[in-house]
Parts: structure tokens; sequence; C-alpha cells
């Protein structure tokens, strides 16, 4: 999370309508990224602003890497405990205590458990018996899957409506489009997906039921990358594809409908914006159709708030993802976080929060990066 | 004050003009208005709701579990027979209780921080923005999770992890009203008069930055109502037998397919809550905060 984006990266999580997006590069009022600038001298500015977002990035990872280490180490619940039991002798709790060096130091402990993840050790799941980032590894792809779809779906439904919305401002459309979007960010997740179950699966039939697949196309492609959708493609088993297609379809759009409420109502405060401009007024007098005023010319220069705005969603439904996969079943991360939550299997349940946190930084870096080398007006 | 003059006589008199003002706005926007009828009827369902409720929301009736919506059960009972119209109004309780422990717990914090950063600047306004930026890198659910986590289990663990998740969102708010209202004229002059810095900032700071926290803290709490049920859901939150929707929900889940009314409920109800929340946060933003 960088200074360019403050609240509003947040907000799309908690699922509601945000502010205004104020994505201006450079966020000249924040002092560390002053300093870094000065210490850079006079480079190329845009070689400048990405350094300074990386640095910003860095110390934020530390945060959230301490963060979770006080979660796990100095709160309440007793790691030794969870990982001996209750009934264990006092020796076994004090050989377990030395194993996990907990006499140590904390800033010692802090720097054990840096060096362990900067090796890719996130310690080893009760629950699995595996190591977490392996769990994750495994888990991963699914939810990438997921959200994927989910996010296109926000696109290919959000931004034409958000336009639509637009051009018909204050008219029926812009209403009607403006109360299906509160519709989106005010409904639960978890319990759209469960009415969407009733709805199209038992009661209508369209759709396939909880899970990623049918039990007997289980394990008939060979997972190469893991997505589902392109395995059976690359395998080329129509049926499993058009399978994993049908078990997809309900969680993405409910996942999605999220993601479209919140697209739509951006593209259209960006797009009236867009639309009151001068060069508007300009193209329309030389005569140019509507069509490609509003598509090209006003939704052109839209599109470089928006990549924010997408990239933003896009990590807010690695986090939708938890509770939509748990009613569907959905064997990705989501799940993976949540029962090992009910587990109380601690590093499984802190290695996930730094994945998803890290992804979700780094999807705010990335969209930082991308604002500044698309919109000519930074350079 | 001649008859003709408008102009307040006292603080109080422009305060209450400025609110009454205010709410004749508010009124007059149908998107407000409908936001404040929900959220007003939020209220008084949980203020009255063991005198609107036809049952005891915990009497367990076995004979009469599972029965469909209708005569006297309107909206049906669950698998223990208890009556689920009950339920859903005792759980507003639970509901606006939450909602308003984190806003009490995270806009405090979050204005202080926000405010003193703001005013500040330098290295306070570095260090405390940081961690600010450390909170709002992580996703809101997945630390609230974790937190509860290992914190265990219940009401009050999720309250307060719902409030650690809150407050940056309102500090970021509050350093970026600061920062406008920082060099002007009226800070100038209280600061010549001698006012000190904590003075400054709560007399003539803080006031700046209370509408756009409102609309923001309105807003919010449509996502805090959504995150709770989250938790109560998953058994994070609030524990059954409370009438907490989310727990509700979650035990309405096995019997989703049959029963279709013990989890479809209270889902309706968090809905309806949870937009009354933001539609009057988008009223209150165009009554509140125009430039937004």
């Amino acid at each position: 999370m960088t200074d360019s984006s403050p609240p509003q990266s947040d907000g799309a999580v908690a699922g509601q309508p945000l502010g205004p997006l104020t994505a201006d590069a450079g966020a000249p009022d924040d002092p560390l990224a002053q300093a870094v600038s000065a210490a850079a001298g006079r480079g190329s500015s845009r070689l400048i602003a990405i350094l300074r977002r990386s640095v910003t990035f860095a110390i934020t990872f530390l945060g959230l890497l301490l963060a979770t280490f006080v979660i796990g180490r100095v709160i309440p619940i007793d790691p030794v405990l969870a990982v001996v039991g209750d009934h264990a002798s006092p020796e076994t709790y004090a050989a377990a205590h030395a194993a996990m060096g907990l006499g140590k130091p904390l800033h010692h402990q802090f720097w054990i458990y840096l060096s362990g993840l900067a090796a890719g050790d996130l310690g080893t799941s009760v629950a699995t018996a595996r190591p977490v980032i392996e769990d994750i590894a495994r888990y991963f792809p699914a939810t990438l899957e997921l959200a994927t779809v989910a996010i296109l779906i926000g696109i290919g439904f959000g931004i034409p409506a958000g336009v639509w919305a637009a051009v018909r401002r204050g008219r029926l459309a812009d209403h009607v489009i403006r109360v299906i979007s509160l519709l989106g960010y005010s409904a639960p997740t978890f319990w759209l997906g469960m009415i969407g179950l009733l709805v199209f699966y038992a009661t209508l039939g369209l759709v396939a039921g909880p899970g990623r697949i049918d039990i007997m196309f289980e394990g008939l492609v060979p997972a190469t990358t893991g997505v589902m959708l392109i395995d059976s493609l690359l395998a080329r088993e129509w049926e499993v594809f058009a399978d994993a297609l049908a078990h997809l379809v309900l969680p993405a759009s409910v996942l999605g409908l999220f993601s479209m409420a919140y697209i739509a109502r951006m593209t259209r405060s960006f797009m009236i914006e867009q639309l009151g401009q001068e060069y508007v007024l300009a193209a329309r007098a030389k005569g140019i159709s509507p069509g490609r005023v509003v598509w090209r010319h006003a939704l052109g220069n839209a599109a470089v708030p928006l990549i924010t705005v997408i990239a933003l969603t896009y990590g807010s439904l690695l986090e939708g993802s938890v509770l939509t996969e748990t009613v569907f079943a959905w064997p990705g991360l989501g799940r993976y976080l949540t029962t090992s939550l009910l587990n109380a299997d601690m590093n499984a349940v802190l290695g996930a929060t730094i994945v998803v946190g890290a992804v979700f930084m780094a999807l705010n870096l990335l969209s930082d990066i991308l604002y500044t080398a698309i919109d000519p007006r930074t350079r | 004050m001649t008859a003709l003059d408008t102009s307040p006589g006292s603080r109080l008199a422009a305060r209450s003009a400025r609110i009454f003002l205010a709410g004749q706005q508010l009124i007059l926007n149908p998107i407000g208005l409908v936001g404040l009828l929900i959220v007003a009827a939020l209220v008084l369902v949980a203020l009255l709701a063991p005198m609107l409720a036809p049952h005891a929301p915990d009497a367990q009736n076995l004979d009469l579990r599972l029965i469909a919506p209708g005569g006297d059960h309107p909206l049906g009972t669950d698998q223990l027979g208890r009556d689920i119209l009950s339920r859903i109004l005792h759980g507003a309780r639970i509901t606006l209780g939450i909602v308003a422990l984190v806003v009490v717990i995270a806009a405090p914090i979050g204005l202080v921080v926000g405010c003193v950063a703001g005013y500040h600047g330098g290295w306070v306004d570095v260090v405390m923005m940081r961690i600010t930026d450390v909170f709002l890198a992580f996703p809101r659910l997945i630390l609230a999770l974790a937190l509860v986590a290992a914190m265990g289990p219940g009401i009050t663990n999720a309250v307060i992890a719902i409030a650690v998740t809150a407050w940056p969102v309102y500090a970021r708010i509050a350093r970026a009203e600061t920062l406008t209202v920082r060099g002007t004229d009226y800070v100038s002059a209280a600061r010549l008069q001698g006012a000190s810095s904590w003075r400054l900032i709560r007399r003539q700071i803080m006031p700046a930055c209370t509408n756009s926290l409102i609309v923001r803290v309105t807003l919010d709490m449509a996502g805090i109502i959504l995150t709770a049920a989250g938790l109560g859901f998953l058994g994070l939150g609030a524990q059954p037998p409370s009438p907490e929707w989310g727990a509700m929900i979650a035990q309405g889940r096995e019997y989703l397919f049959d029963q279709w009314w013990i989890a479809t409920v209270p889902g309706v109800a968090i809905l309806v809550v949870s937009l009354g929340f933001n539609l009057l946060g988008d009223g209150l933003r165009d009554v509140l905060d125009p430039r937004a």
C-alpha cells in the first residue's frame, strides 16, 4: 500500500463504495517519499517514482511480517501447547520450547523468523503435517482461477454498466445501475453463494454443485498449472473443461457481482468527469460519432485510473474468496485458511495471511507502477 | 440582533442551524432518506426487541421444529423449534451493538492518529503513517481472522479484531483533511494567540475532519456488519445459541435445500441493514462532503 491510493484499497475489501480515487502519482506530502527522492538526486523522475514505491513496499512488507510475528508469538495462546497438546509432560514441553527458540529474546526470535521466511520456510502445518509453503502452493491456483474469472466478469459487466450510467446520468438506467451496485456491496457474499446454490443448483439444476470438479473427473487431468480450466484444455479433455466451468460459474459470479458493483461505480464517476471536459465537446463539435466519443475518447482517458481500481478489486477478491470458498467447498487458499483457523493451526493461518497480504500489496505496487507507466502526464 | 439579521447569535445556535440544514437536505435526498429510515428502524427494533418479538429468542420447542413460514411463526422455525422472527429481532441488538462498539473504539483512534501525524509532519508523520500502512496492507477480513484465531473466537474478540482493522482508514482520512487545513489562516491565528499544539488539534483541526469522517464511518458500518456476520458464519464471532445473523446462517446451512428459510431470512436482514448504512452514507456524502 503506498501513499497514492490511501484508504481506497481497504474500503474495497470491506465491500462498500469508496471515496473518490485520488491516484495521483507522486504523493508530494509524504516525507519519506521526499527523503527517498532527495537521496536519489535528479535522475529519471519515473525511475525515482518506482524506486520510491518499492522502498515503501519493502518497509510495509516488513511491517506485515512483524505483525504476523506478533500475532503468532505474543498473543495469549501458548505456541508450545498448540504443538505438543495439553497433556504433554514437562520434559516434552521444555524440549519443544527450546526447539522453537522461545527462550531467546524477542528481537532474536523475529530475526530467526525472518531468516526462515527468506528461505521459504513458513513452518509446518499441524493439521496436514506438510510444510505450509507446499500446502499454499497446492491451494493457491484454485483461488487464482476463481478470482481471475470473477474479475473478468466484474470488468465485462462493470465497465459497460458504468459507462452507460454516466451517459444516462440522472435517468432511469443510472438509478437502476446504482441500486444494483449498492445491492452488490451490501449482500453478504457467503449468503449470496448459498442462495445461488439453492436457486441455480438445487432448484433449476443449471450449474454444478459445490466443489471444483466432479469426483468422476478427479485426477483425470495432470495438474500442469493447477488451474483447472487451462489444464483441461491443455490435455484436450473437453468434458473435464465443461464440468470445471459448470462448477466455476456460480462462485465466480457471486464474487464477480461485488467487483462489478465497485467497478461500475468507479467507471461512472470517472466517465462523468471525462464527459464534462472540453476535449469531449471539441470531439463532438468535429462531428465524431457519439459512440466513438464515449467509448474511445472519454473511456480511453478514464481507463488510466480504472487500472488502479481493477488492481485493488482483484486484490480484494482474494480476500472475498475466503467466505465464498467455504460455502462452495472450493479447495483454495481461503478454505485452507478457514479450516486451519478452526484447527487452531497457527503456522498455516499466518502463512496464508502473509501470502494473501503479500499478493495484495504486490497488486497495489503493480497498479502504481502501471499507472505511472501508462499515464503520459506523469512522465 | 435585529429581526432581519439571520446570522447566528451564538455558537450553539450556529451549530444547531447547521445540523438542521444538513438534516433537511438529507431528508430531501431520496437515497439518504431510505437509508435513514432503515437505520432508524434497526435502532427501534434493537431497542424494542423484547416487546416486538412474539416468542423468546431461545425458546426451543422440538414439536414445532423446521416449520415453514406462516401462521404463528411468520418466518418459520429452525431446527430447534425456535421462532426465526423473534431471533432476527433480537439479533438486531447484537448487530447494532457490534457496529457501535467498533466505531466507538476505532473512530477516535483513527482521528487522533491522523490529526497528530498530519499536524506535526516530519518523522512523527512518517512513523505513524507507516504503521497505518502496514494495517492497510492487510486485507481486512484476513487480519480479523488471524487476530480472532490468535485470541480465540467470541464476540468480544471479534469486535476488537474488527476495530483493529477499521481505524487505519479513518487515520488516513483525518490526515488528509488535516493537511488541507493545517496552513489555513484561522489555524495560524489560533497558534499566534498562543494555543498549544494539542489544543490546536482538538479545537481547530479535529472539527474540520469530522464531516468526511462521519461519511466514511457510516459507509464503513455496512462493511463492519458484513465482516461481523462473516466471522459469525465461520463460527469465530458470536457463538450459538446467540441469535447473531451470521451464526444463524451457518446453522441453517445444512437445511438449505429443504428448509430454505432458516438461512435465507437472516441473510435478508443483513442485506437490508447493510444496504441501509450504504444508502445513508451515500446520502450523507452528498450533503456533508460535496467535493466527493
